[in-house]
């Protein structure tokens, strides 16, 4: 028998790699990889809420205890759906502006 | 099979998501052909594990289409389940398998889409070794390239297997004789449906020349996942009725 | 009490931080997209543990099996290569990597401060996609519809994005 809380700490500890990816990294497709591991962190604390809600409030109606698995479905679906576009934008970017560092297109103008 | 008065089932474990974790691992497989090819460091291996890596891709779509509509017929996703509903016959001699069942386009949706998913002709332009200097394992040799060969056959007999348990019934058969050889049999039965399948790759590969690249991806697209789909909401609205 | 719930919830863990802070140490981008391969696995055994085996299984196919595909087809694409030191990078190092340790510290302390809230037994969920499918076809049925119509807007505009421009032919008048 696993606490909860430690289910949450998990996907706080990814959650906050993928901020500090985002933050620390210059490189815009590894920018993009930490917002997907801030994802993932978030998918994980809607099941382990799922799983604690269904073993605890079981006689609520069939909706709040199992949704949690449900909203992780739409999370990956919006996931895929981000993914695809953020990456045609950045292929985009790469042909006008010659590079990958978010540095070098801090201007709108070159 | 009863071994002592007990019976023992002779798969590892019956998952019952079974058919999605098979779905799952192949997906997996594409990273090995994209990673393969780039690494290189050589023009025709990114190219060729590009468009190889993309026809995986694209195939992955169609080929897990097609499974949805033995999955609608069956309820389950336990391959243990999917093939027992194999079970039986139709008026006493046609035997009750999916293939007859109303799966037909569906089977040969998952035969094109399995081809293609392995690399075999004639849908293996990115390895052809006339065309593309081998493609994405130009520079492998020796131990490495027999891994990506052993990984490609390997890939055909779980290709052939999953066709025999969807589609043919698995493991079953007429049963006769004695009690052991009845426990032994549906072995022999499902053996001897996965031949019958890799004889008909190896055959085809003897056979058919190779598809264009755009030709190639423009069946997938186009043709394949439309039939794919077509198929899927006919035998749903069957099995509605 | 080490059961072995605890000790595999433990190893999936470490290996899903493990790959977490690989991302952030790689410079390289395609050392990070699979080191975020290696997370999404480990995610899959950390549902499979929860007993929600169809999304471990989408997991597996959907994130780790097509995104990252996607991502490792960019990094080959573009010829991504390593990253440079600039002068904000290093400022976001020495302020950032600090800074996420705090605040990842604070927010396991106050969640570990609050671990009254329960066990969650193995398996507890009943994950097979049979209720699955039940309820999200029937009352999530609006936001599924949703979604589809927005997977397809990110298709198109993908597509568009990604193609290369159309040369137009100026027409010259006389």
């Amino acid at each position: 028998m696993v606490p909860l809380s430690y289910y949450l700490v998990l996907g706080g500890i990814l959650f906050a790699c993928g901020v500090a990816g985002f933050l620390i990294k210059r490189n815009i497709i590894t920018i993009f990889m930490s917002i997907e591991l801030m994802l993932n962190g978030v998918n994980l604390t809607f099941v382990a809420f799922a799983a604690h809600w269904h073993a605890v409030g079981g006689e609520l109606q069939g909706l709040v205890p199992l949704s949690g698995q449900i909203f992780v479905f739409f999370v990956m679906v919006v996931a895929a759906a981000e993914a695809a576009v953020g990456l045609a934008i950045i292929i985009a970017v790469y042909r006008t502006r010659e590079t990958l560092n978010v540095d070098r297109v801090n201007l709108l103008k070159l | 099979m009863w071994i002592a008065g007990r019976a023992i089932p002779l798969e590892i474990t019956d998952v019952n998501v079974g058919l999605l974790l098979i779905l799952g691992i192949t997906s997996m497989g594409v990273y090995g052909v994209a990673l393969a090819g780039w690494s290189s460091n050589n023009k025709y291996s990114l190219l060729g594990g590009l468009r190889a890596s993309a026809q995986m891709v694209s195939y992955e779509i169609s080929l897990g289409l097609s499974l949805v509509g033995v999955l609608i017929m069956t309820g389950s996703f336990s391959l243990r389940q999917i093939v027992e509903a194999q079970g039986g016959h139709f008026w006493g001699f046609i035997p009750r398998w999916n293939v007859f069942h109303g799966q037909f386009i569906g089977f040969f949706v998952y035969l094109m889409a399995a081809y293609a998913e392995t690399n075999r002709i004639p849908f293996d332009l990115p390895e052809a070794e006339t065309e593309l200097v081998a493609g994405y394992h130009t520079e492998y040799s020796a131990m490495k390239f027999a891994m990506f060969f052993m990984a490609e056959y390997a890939n055909m007999i779980t290709v052939a297997c999953l066709a025999t348990l969807l589609f043919f019934g698995g493991w079953n058969g007429p049963l006769f004789g004695p009690r052991i050889l009845q426990d032994v049999l549906p072995i022999f039965w499902f053996v001897a449906k996965v031949f019958v399948f890799l004889f008909i790759y190896i055959w085809v590969r003897g056979t058919l020349p190779r598809f264009r690249y755009d030709q190639l991806m423009a069946f997938g697209w186009k043709f394949l996942l439309p039939l794919a789909i077509v198929n899927l909401i006919a035998t749903a609205v069957a099995v509605a009725w | 009490m080490i059961s072995v719930h605890l000790i595999l919830f433990l190893a999936f863990g470490a290996v899903c931080v493990a790959g977490a802070i690989n991302l952030l140490a790689q410079t390289h981008p395609i050392n990070s997209a699979l080191s975020l391969i290696v997370v999404m696995a480990a995610l899959a055994g950390e549902y499979l543990l929860l007993g929600a085996e169809f999304v471990a299984a989408v997991q597996v196919i959907v994130y780790a099996g097509a995104i990252m595909v996607l991502f490792v087809f960019v990094i080959m694409l573009l010829n991504a290569g390593e990253e440079e030191r600039t002068k904000g990078s290093r400022v976001a190092v020495l302020f950032g990597v600090p800074g996420m340790l705090i605040g990842s510290v604070l927010v396991a302390w106050v969640v570990l401060r609050h671990s009254d809230a329960g066990s969650v037994a193995a398996g507890a969920l009943p994950g097979d996609p049979t209720r699955f499918g039940d309820l999200l076809f029937h009352d999530f049925l609006l936001p599924f519809e949703i979604t589809s119509v927005l997977i397809l807007i990110a298709i198109m505009g993908a597509v568009v994005l990604a193609s290369k421009p159309q040369i137009v032919q100026k027409r010259k008048e006389h």
